[in-house]
């Protein structure tokens, strides 16, 4: 049987032919861009014998917006704005991701207090992002009312999010050189009034689902790849720390002072559905005892670096001091100047390793800026994960990898 | 004479109610579903979307009956209504009540009582597969054929285990007529116990009782078994390429298939319009209590209504007059002889139908090859165990 191709005729009735007599015809189904649980506009080529796939191959690009091209042409500090549309359920780690390296081109230090918020805020949108999957994943399993759960938890988290940076979505909270803004007044009551019923919940869904034989039935032992496969394919994050290593780059690589946290990187062995639902599942835990630190120790002190000639000055400054007016019409009308050179800085997405390669010419727009999403990685493995199984793990497997396809196309 | 004219009037009593329940079962499932999901359900239409599945009706029949081209058009309009006419025949079979005597008439609740009506519903419900498969086969569309194949397959495979299921208190009360089977489990063991079939001597059937309601999931395509449709894989299974009046069709054929499944269940195991626990202690009043309470809740919240829903303080009023008229009816002493096994009756099938909208808020649904395994390697073998133990018991207590 050859490899069908990426055309768009696939989706013409049977395969090859007439077939001979005393064999089966193969069936090409076209799964996508328009399917229930496709999780966006995935398109999946799937060449079927009965209900078993013989191959198939995902077609990407329905949700091309061009965001690395069109980060050429905006100043660095407009760039974070286009993060945000990546990956629309974790964008605060896009925001993260990218400023990284910028500041390190820039050879900024980032305040102890920026550096929190940025942690705490990161890991609650891990949280999101995690509740987003579970439901959406048990959705396909066909447990609606799991979606509606989690959802009530994301509602919160959204208007935490609103809170700080009055938007839901598009947060664009983390910019170079620190923050947005201030947290504002309250914050510290809102977050931890979240995180103490946060655990409650997430035992509510693990009673509905952790034990439950259909769910373990559905999941256990199915989509399964080695892990030297895996880590051929470069998936990274929750799948292969369900195939049982212990990569994170939190751990391995700590960022915006992860090393001062005390948290644990959940591991499983077997490698399969069940083993990424308990890997994210205990990854929520982690997370609520990383924004539990955070409201513990919260340090003090400014929110943004000490460097005037990229970071916007104090409103009060520009009416006193001459610097401060002047940069301020620098960085508002040409942007701040990035230093030739370029840099990477990987983070842990809630999806596994994210990092922008940005590439500096001494001018105020980037030369090229280059995104190693995980949801790009982890769909490598898609064709092996489905070959010879039946249509429905196929679906289970597909939420299991948990990818965004705004991060996919970019 | 009389009896074509009472035949009649009962038939369009069947039809009428069994249609405008199923309408409004779909009501039901929608709100309990949604009170299970934290959302409040249809609300807009009519007091507390009351009059949403009307709305859905006029909008199902308005829309453009789409065929799709390259459909083999006989088959493809044939399968709805074959759907809906099986669903529809099956209900002629079921009393729901005993017989009485009314102004002089003495007849039954009910349309016909055929002795074989249990074989009638399972040969209805077998035919049901051929809509389905009809239907997936026609529609010219791949996730239509995958969900007729899967629905053929995973409901040849469940009759077994159902008709297993049904053939143990048959045994007992040896008769195929439901009327007669529900005449069989009235009477109450030690003066409290029911004699339903699931506590029946000789041997309790309560093992046909679960294996029963598994098969039923199975046969109504409800969740965990609702792989025939599954959403989340063929889009819509058999019915995706189905629009307008044609869907319509098939909606009704299965929600009219979950109240005969559910209306079966009840006269095969839970005593059908018998109460379970006897009037001596008072199982009359029982719907009259009820009722007052749910008057008194009607009352009680039109006291504290909110600003958002200014015509409560007159629905709820309304509908604890309602309430307190229906509890009235059911004083009646010419009434009661019909009222109180209805309501006994419809308590038990209603019953059964949450339990079927339950499990579908809860449970993930199966892999199609673990729903086959499941029927063939443990639905299958227990049903026929039972069956023997059953035969045995019978057998050695009927001398």
């Amino acid at each position: 049987m050859s490899e069908i191709e990426l055309n768009t005729n696939a989706a013409t009735l049977e395969s090859e032919g007439e077939p001979e007599a005393g064999t089966t015809r193969r069936m090409t189904l076209n799964m996508g861009p328009q399917h229930p649980s496709t999780h966006g506009v995935l398109r999946i080529i799937l060449e079927l014998d009965g209900e078993t796939i013989v191959s198939a191959s995902p077609d990407i690009g329905f949700l091309h917006t061009g965001i690395e091209k069109q980060a050429e042409a905006l100043t660095y500090q407009q760039v974070v704005t286009l993060t945000d549309r990546m990956d629309y359920l974790s964008n605060l780690a896009n925001n993260l991701a990218y400023c990284l390296p910028v500041e390190k081109l820039l050879q900024l230090e980032i305040p102890a207090r920026a550096q929190w918020v940025r942690v705490m805020l990161t890991e609650i949108s891990r949280i999101n992002s995690h509740l987003v999957w579970l439901g959406t994943h048990c959705l396909d399993l066909g447990a609606m009312t799991m979606f509606f759960y989690t959802f009530r938890e994301r509602e919160d988290i959204l208007r935490i999010f609103e809170f700080f940076s009055g938007q839901r979505l598009m947060t664009s909270y983390i910019r170079v050189g620190g923050l947005a803004l201030e947290p504002p007044r309250g914050w510290h009551k809102l977050v931890s009034g979240f995180i103490r019923q946060l655990p409650a919940k997430i035992d509510q869904y693990e009673g509905l689902l952790t034990e439950n034989p259909i769910f373990m039935q559905r999941t256990k032992g199915v989509g399964f790849l080695p892990v030297e496969r895996l880590l051929d394919l470069g998936v990274t994050g929750p799948m292969i720390r369900a195939a049982g290593i212990p990569w994170d780059i939190r751990k391995s690589e700590p960022y915006s002072s992860y090393e001062k946290f005390d948290f644990n990187i959940p591991v499983q062995q077997a490698g399969d559905v069940y083993a990424r639902f308990r890997v994210r599942m205990d990854e929520m835990r982690e997370s609520i005892k990383i924004v539990e630190q955070c409201l513990a120790g919260m340090p003090e002190g400014p929110i943004r670096a000490d460097a005037p000639k990229v970071v916007l000055p104090d409103r009060e400054k520009m009416k006193t001091q001459m610097e401060a007016l002047i940069y301020h019409f620098k960085i508002v009308t040409e942007g701040f100047r990035v230093p030739a050179g370029e840099a990477y800085v990987p983070v842990e997405s809630p999806r596994g390793e994210l990092g922008f390669y940005v590439v500096s010419d001494g001018t105020s727009k980037p030369a090229r800026v280059f995104m190693r999403t995980p949801s790009y990685g982890n769909l490598q493995a898609l064709s092996e994960l489905f070959e010879g199984k039946l249509i429905s793990d196929s679906i289970a497997t597909l939420g299991s990898m948990d990818f965004v396809l705004g991060d996919v196309d970019r | 004479m009389n009896f074509y004219i009472l035949s009649l009037v009962k038939a369009g009593l069947v039809a009428f109610v069994l249609l405008t329940f199923c309408a409004y079962l779909v009501w039901i499932e929608r709100k309990v579903l949604a009170h299970i999901q934290l959302r409040p359900g249809p609300y807009r239409v009519g007091p507390h979307g009351l009059l949403q599945p009307l709305s859905d009706l006029i909008k199902l029949v308005t829309k453009e009956g789409l065929i799709p081209g390259n459909v083999s058009t006989g088959l493809y309009l044939f399968a709805p209504f074959l759907a809906v006419a099986l669903a529809l025949v099956s209900i002629v079979t079921i009393p729901f009540g005993p017989e009485f005597e009314i102004f002089g008439v003495r007849t039954w609740l009910g349309l016909t009582d055929l002795n074989i009506g249990v074989l009638f519903i399972l040969a209805m419900s077998s035919l049901g597969v051929y809509a389905t498969a009809i239907g997936g086969w026609a529609s010219n569309s791949k996730y239509a054929l995958l969900g007729g194949l899967r629905s053929s397959a995973q409901m040849i495979s469940y009759e077994l285990p159902l008709a297993l299921a049904i053939v143990a208190p048959i045994l007992i009360a040896n008769t195929l007529s439901f009327k007669e089977l529900a005449e069989a489990q009235s009477g109450f063991y030690f003066g409290f116990l029911p004699k339903w079939h699931v506590f029946a001597a000789p041997f309790p059937q309560v093992f046909s009782f679960v294996i029963f309601v598994i098969a039923a999931f199975a046969e109504t395509n409800r969740v965990p078994f609702d792989l025939p449709e599954a959403e989340t894989e063929l889009v819509a299974g058999f019915h995706t390429e189905y629009t307008s009046t044609m869907f319509a069709a098939f909606f009704t054929a299965e929600y009219a298939n979950i109240v005969t499944i559910c209306c079966v269940t009840t006269l095969l195991f839970l005593g059908g319009w018998h109460p379970p626990f006897p009037a001596e202690y008072g199982s009359s009043f029982i719907p009259v209590i009820l009722l007052l309470g749910v008057a008194g809740l009607f009352f009680f919240h039109a006291g504290q209504t909110l600003k958002t829903r200014k015509w409560d303080r007159f629905s709820f009023p309304v509908g604890g007059v309602l309430s307190l008229g229906l509890a009235g009816l059911f004083l009646i002493p010419l009434l009661q002889p019909i009222l109180v096994p209805f309501f006994w009756f419809a308590a038990k099938t209603l019953l059964l139908i949450f339990f079927f909208i339950w499990v579908r808020g809860t449970l993930p649904r199966f892999r199609y090859d673990q729903l086959m395994r499941f029927a063939w390697m443990f639905l299958f073998p227990v049903a026929v165990v039972n069956l023997l133990i059953t035969a045995f018991a019978v057998a050695l207590t009927s001398n």
